[in-house]
């Protein structure tokens, strides 16, 4: 390559730093305000992702590397996201089957 | 990057989606960064693996059990003499670990600029806030196994699982913080005594070191929300 490596201005490393502190604090503000329901996780969510997604695109520089990269590395991590839909459907079932066989009112064990 | 990318041979390659089929294509290098780099970047989304599958795990244990979970504002709360307040250890752990990629993030930018001084300081900085975040866990570990009374087979407070996935997955991510601040003094020490310049002063060892640091720090963003908030 014609430059090496990865150089920007400290400025933005500033930024990106500051605003990682501030939504840290947001959601630790989430649990120490004891929010509940859609907004408690909407908001966990927001925050988790807003701070992974300037960690990984400014301090790991991958905003500034090519395509290429960006795919083979940023692509692989969907099947995860397979993987977690999968064993909600599991996990669901597994609960539900433990509340019919072992919740009140379940039929008894049949010995024979 | 503004100008446009080279390869090894100097010819130029195009950007955006055509950059791609250019890189793919052909008898030659695919990705335009040095090779310690890229390796750097497949070991960490194996690791991505390796900790999505333990968050995973932990999600699927967490809503299938039919006790009541423990909550964990209330198990990690800590009192300083009055009112105990809620998860403030892992908060503090939160912000010692982002202070400590500010820090890696300085000492790459340092490193390119050949400041070998202010990088070594920054990377010994880093390695300090990573020992101490490690520090801190070996003290939430011990409160919790000696005054709490959790295993990783039951615990006094609710759901069994909770010992087992807790332990699992912050201590994988503990060991990796103190992989990392080995890692770290090691690297930042053959920048002190120029072991790098004898290599052509090439310093993208310090950017491929702070990639698994700042990896270390992103995989606490994902427990921290699933594990300690949710």
């Amino acid at each position: 390559m014609a430059q090496e490596g990865q150089q920007h201005p400290l400025a933005i490393y500033f930024w990106i730093w500051g605003l990682l502190f501030v939504l840290s604090f947001f959601s630790y503000m989430v649990d120490y305000l004891n929010l509940q329901g859609g907004l408690r996780w909407g908001l966990i969510l927001l925050f988790m992702f807003l701070k992974a997604g300037f960690i990984v695109a400014i301090f790991m520089h991958m905003a500034w590397e090519r395509l290429a990269l960006k795919i083979a590395i940023l692509a692989p991590p969907i099947a995860l996201g397979v993987l977690v839909a999968l064993m909600v459907f599991e996990a669901d079932y597994t609960f539900l089957t433990r509340i019919v066989f072992f919740g009140e009112g379940a039929p008894l064990p049949v010995h024979h | 990057m503004s100008e446009a990318a080279l390869t090894v041979t100097g010819d130029v390659l195009p950007e955006g989606t055509g950059g791609v089929v250019a890189d793919f294509s052909a008898d030659k290098q695919t990705f335009q960064v040095p090779w310690g780099k890229a390796m750097m970047w497949f070991f960490l989304l194996s690791d991505t693996f390796i900790f999505g599958s333990f968050l995973t795990g932990y999600m699927s244990v967490r809503m299938a059990v039919t006790d009541a979970w423990p909550l964990p504002s209330e198990v990690f709360a800590l009192s300083f003499g009055g009112e105990p307040i809620p998860l403030i250890l892992i908060a503090i752990m939160t912000f010692i670990l982002i202070s400590s990629s500010g820090t890696m993030a300085m000492a790459v930018n340092m490193g390119y600029r050949k400041d070998r001084n202010k990088t070594f300081w920054l990377m010994v900085a880093t390695a300090a806030f990573g020992a101490m975040f490690v520090s801190m866990q070996a003290f939430e570990w011990t409160k919790l196994i000696v005054e709490e009374g959790v295993r990783p087979w039951a615990n006094p407070m609710g759901a069994a699982q909770f010992g087992s996935t807790f332990f699992m997955i912050t201590g994988f991510h503990g060991l990796h913080v103190s992989a990392g601040v080995i890692y770290l003094l090691v690297i930042a020490f053959r920048v002190k005594n120029g072991f790098y310049e004898k290599r052509g002063g090439n310093y993208e060892i310090v950017e491929i070191v702070g990639l698994y640091w700042h990896f270390v720090d992103l995989v606490w963003v994902f427990i921290f929300a699933f594990f300690y908030l949710w």
